[in-house]
């Protein structure tokens, strides 16, 4: 055998490269957090925290969304137009209805439901690949939110079609979603938490989330393991859509009021989020608290990057090397190959 | 001058592994040839060598007295030799019509203009069947070439060869997709073809094809030419040199057992659309094994117990009711247990450890409220590593990691720890060790006195003899013995698995 293959000490070099991919991401994360909170001031306020955590927190709670649907090997592209179209239907009813915020949230969550559990339909049932169906429905719910609003943003006193004014506003209970908080750390933040750590036991605790890995990492095995396949997919894309819901509600009480566009770069954000989760300590799979980290790093570097003055289209180079350095860590230098990634 | 095809002295190895180990015969024209070999014996290795899919080897090919020099697939073409392979989706391009499809590897050459006009291409077709004397519609040419049936799709693939006008034709399991019409079909194409002094290279599993066919047999094993026979054909000396004698493994003393009440009980079952439907008992208290070569149908039939897939026709019944499931699920509640042949595509999980793989199909029996009790998940897996012997340094290693002889133990391990009515393996011992194969084998036997019925199918006589009480023949998805072991032989056996409809 030419090949010795030297058990006891593996080379420093492929260590360093397991270190490295391992824990690469947390390093980079821990770095760039301390360089900013020891070059800007206004970085090390408690309020720029807490503020970063809760801008970031649509983009994590959909992230999630987009997670499990990662989870069974496909990917939810309809989140952004849910999140888009939970924001449109909280300012119907609450503008023009005139409904107290319960009503506008149990709507916006049964319409999450509902949208959730017709993806599951169009790719279990009709047999259309994920990706495509959710593009379809991503249209659909895009365009059908504009029917009931005449292709306008809801806003309080706006004129209706029939000559009078909107009689209901956003209610304060409504506002106080976002705006609101448990002494310094906001309901927004409180919800990703708490929503990170229910995934996180779903996904790793239950035999539904053992279930939906195996039919994310090998279908064929899972169905002859007994795994009901088809049922565990469609879960995973009314849980998603779900999550979007959620995730409109907490964007809805931020902007407050019923704007169309809102949600509309919701998508590319948090499937960027769940990708960076992936690489995470090489889980090499999607994850709840890998999602969570992903949001949370690309909230400080945008945070950092605006506090130190530079102008907004920098995001999206920051958000693109970030993706980017997340897919060399779980792609080029990890030694797994992850099958979780429908695009690839 | 026409001599024919002759190879010489073929020698291809992978790594330091040799698979041809000096193959010479030769096919003269007008001569259809058969190999004859069993799985892993080189003959799909072979046909890429003379199809120009591998380039390194060394040996000579040698077409009408010239040695030709064959590096790639266009090379194979030039010097007339074409392949038509096993699988159609290879062949077939879906979504280019019927024309297209014909011509399509003319369009690669350049033969056919790259701005061509549908009817231009459909003119084109048409002038080539004519040679070939077939004759299809326009409107079949202009069609999608998804909407011909699987026999014309073979047939098609098939024009598109001879339209090359090979010297020699080399066929890959043509028939496996085909019914009985459409086989009869296309052997008369394959005798006109003959007549008209094709050469052909005929391989297949099917032994009365074969018989019907060839002139000549070559019998290949462990990639050295065991027999050649000419006609007429001594069946069942050629299948003993096909599938060897394991004299050196001893077979272990044990008792047979007879088992005695029904488990599963298979009605008319029809496994092929060409085949005979058979009825069938498999009983508690022994192993029964079913035996046949690849192609034989032994995978449909077992995934179709497990309710993983359907054959044409035929009823289970279980203790007397009707047994018809629709899932694997289904099937594993009521006590069937299924093992894949294929381990890394129907078994494996990308880095799921021993404990996750083998706690997968009772992962409900393992949880509270749906939580997985991860102590009582690491102990199944310890007591499953203990029961099969699985070298492995504990519960939590990665089962992608493990030798392939410990990988099947896990999959076979996993099923043995809860209460069976019924375990089917298909091909449980493929690319297993003699030790662990003899190990999964004791477990098997021991599980069977315990109120269960164990189905093992394989291809190898060797393993059948080894581990089973009552040996089961199946011939293109035909029964065609059932007797147990110690009223049979080996010989009677390759026998019956060689004897021709």
């Amino acid at each position: 055998m030419k090949n010795v293959i030297n058990v006891a000490g593996k080379d420093v070099k492929s260590q360093a490269r397991d270190f490295l991919v391992k824990y690469g991401f947390i390093i980079v994360t821990i770095v760039l957090f301390a360089t900013f909170f020891s070059t800007q001031s206004t970085f090390r306020l408690s309020t720029t925290f807490f503020s970063m955590l809760k801008y970031t927190s649509v983009v994590a709670i959909t992230g999630l969304g987009v997670t499990l649907s990662m989870s069974v090997g496909g990917l939810d592209l309809s989140v952004g137009a849910v999140a888009g179209m939970a924001v449109t239907l909280s300012a119907m009813s609450m503008v023009v209805y005139n409904q107290p915020a319960i009503v506008a949230v149990a709507i916006v969550l049964a319409a999450g439901l509902v949208i959730g559990c017709v993806n599951a339909i169009l790719i279990v049932v009709f047999k259309i690949p994920d990706l495509l169906a959710t593009l379809a429905s991503m249209f659909v719910i895009q365009g059908l939110k504009l029917v009931p609003v005449h292709g306008q943003s809801v806003s309080s006193g706006m004129m209706l079609t029939n000559g009078t004014t909107a009689p209901g506003k956003f209610t304060d209970g409504f506002l106080n979603i976002d705006g609101g908080s448990f002494g310094v750390i906001p309901y927004s933040v409180v919800i990703w938490f708490g929503l990170t750590i229910l995934l996180w036991v779903f996904l790793t605790r239950t035999t539904w989330g053992r279930s939906m890995y195996a039919v994310g990492s090998n279908p064929e095995a899972a169905l002859l393991a007994g795994v009901r396949v088809k049922w565990y997919r469609a879960l995973a894309y009314i849980m998603s859509s779900f999550l979007a819901s959620i995730s409109g509600l907490i964007l809805a009480s931020r902007i407050g009021q019923g704007d169309i566009s809102a949600g509309n770069s919701l998508l590319l954000d948090s499937v960027a989020v769940s990708l960076v989760g992936t690489s995470v300590l090489a889980l090499g799979k999607p994850n709840a608290w890998g999602t969570a980290l992903g949001a949370f790093l690309i909230g400080v570097v945008i945070t950092g990057f605006t506090i130190a003055g530079f102008p907004y289209y920098a995001q999206d180079i920051v958000k693109g090397a970030v993706l980017l350095l997340a897919l060399i860590f779980s792609f080029t230098l990890s030694r797994k190959k992850s099958r979780f990634i429908a695009a690839v | 001058m026409k001599s024919g095809f002759e190879i010489r002295e073929i020698r291809k190895s992978f790594g330091s592994n040799e698979v041809l180990k000096g193959i010479s015969f030769d096919v003269k024209p007008g001569e259809i040839v058969s190999l004859l070999g069993a799985n892993g014996a080189g003959k799909s290795t072979l046909i890429k060598i003379l199809s120009g899919a591998y380039s390194e080897f060394t040996g000579e090919i040698v077409i009408d007295g010239l040695p030709v020099i064959i590096g790639s697939p266009l090379q194979a073409r030039l010097h007339g030799i074409e392949t038509v392979h096993q699988k159609i989706n290879e062949g077939i391009v879906e979504g280019l019509t019927v024309a297209e499809n014909l011509l399509f590897d003319r369009i690669g050459t350049g033969e056919i203009p790259t701005f061509i006009s549908p009817s231009g291409m459909v003119k084109r077709s048409k002038e080539l069947l004519k040679e070939l004397e077939l004759d299809w519609e326009e409107t079949v040419l202009r069609d999608d070439v998804f909407n011909l049936g699987i026999a014309d799709q073979q047939l098609l693939l098939l024009s598109r060869g001879l339209s090359h006008k090979p010297s020699l034709l080399v066929l890959d399991e043509p028939t496996s997709a085909l019914s009985g019409s459409e086989i009869s079909r296309l052997f008369k194409i394959i005798q006109k073809l003959r007549q008209d002094g094709v050469a052909i290279l005929y391989v297949s599993h099917r032994l009365g094809e074969i018989d019907e066919l060839a002139d000549r047999i070559v019998v290949l094993r462990d990639g050295v030419i065991q027999a050649i026979q000419n006609r007429p054909f001594q069946w069942k000396a050629a299948l003993h040199e096909m599938l060897g004698d394991e004299s050196a493994t001893e077979i272990e003393n044990r008792e047979e057992l007879v088992g005695d009440e029904v488990a599963l009980k298979v009605t008319g079952a029809q496994v092929f659309p060409s085949s005979k439907p058979w009825n069938l008992e498999i009983r508690k208290g022994e192993v029964t094994g079913v035996i046949g070569l690849l192609g034989a149908g032994k995978s449909e039939f077992a995934k179709s117990i497990f309710g993983a897939s359907h054959i044409q026709s035929g009823t289970f019944e279980l203790k007397g009711k009707e047994f018809k499931p629709e899932s694997p699920r289904e099937s594993i509640k009521a006590g069937i247990f299924f093992i894949s042949e294929n381990r890394a595509k129907e078994g494996i999980f990308d880095g799921w450890n021993i404990a996750q793989t083998n706690s997968l199909p009772f992962l409900k029996k393992l949880s509270k409220w749906n939580f997985i009790n991860f102590s009582a998940e690491r102990l199944l897996a310890d007591e499953m590593i203990k029961k099969v012997r699985v070298l492995a340094q504990s519960q939590s290693a990665i089962v992608d990691s493990l030798s392939g002889g410990n990988q099947q133990k896990v999959m076979v391990g996993r099923w043995l720890m809860h209460k069976a009515k019924l375990l089917i393996l298909d091909e449980p011992f493929r690319g297993v060790d003699i030790g662990a194969r003899r190990e999964i084998a004791r477990q098997i036997r021991a599980l069977v006195q315990e109120d269960c019925a164990a189905l093992i199918f394989s291809s190898d006589i060797d393993e059948i003899l080894e581990s089973c009480d009552r040996i089961l023949v199946l011939v293109d998805g035909e029964l065609r013995f059932d007797k147990y072991l110690s009223k049979t032989s080996r010989d009677e056996i390759i026998e019956k698995m060689s004897e021709v409809a």
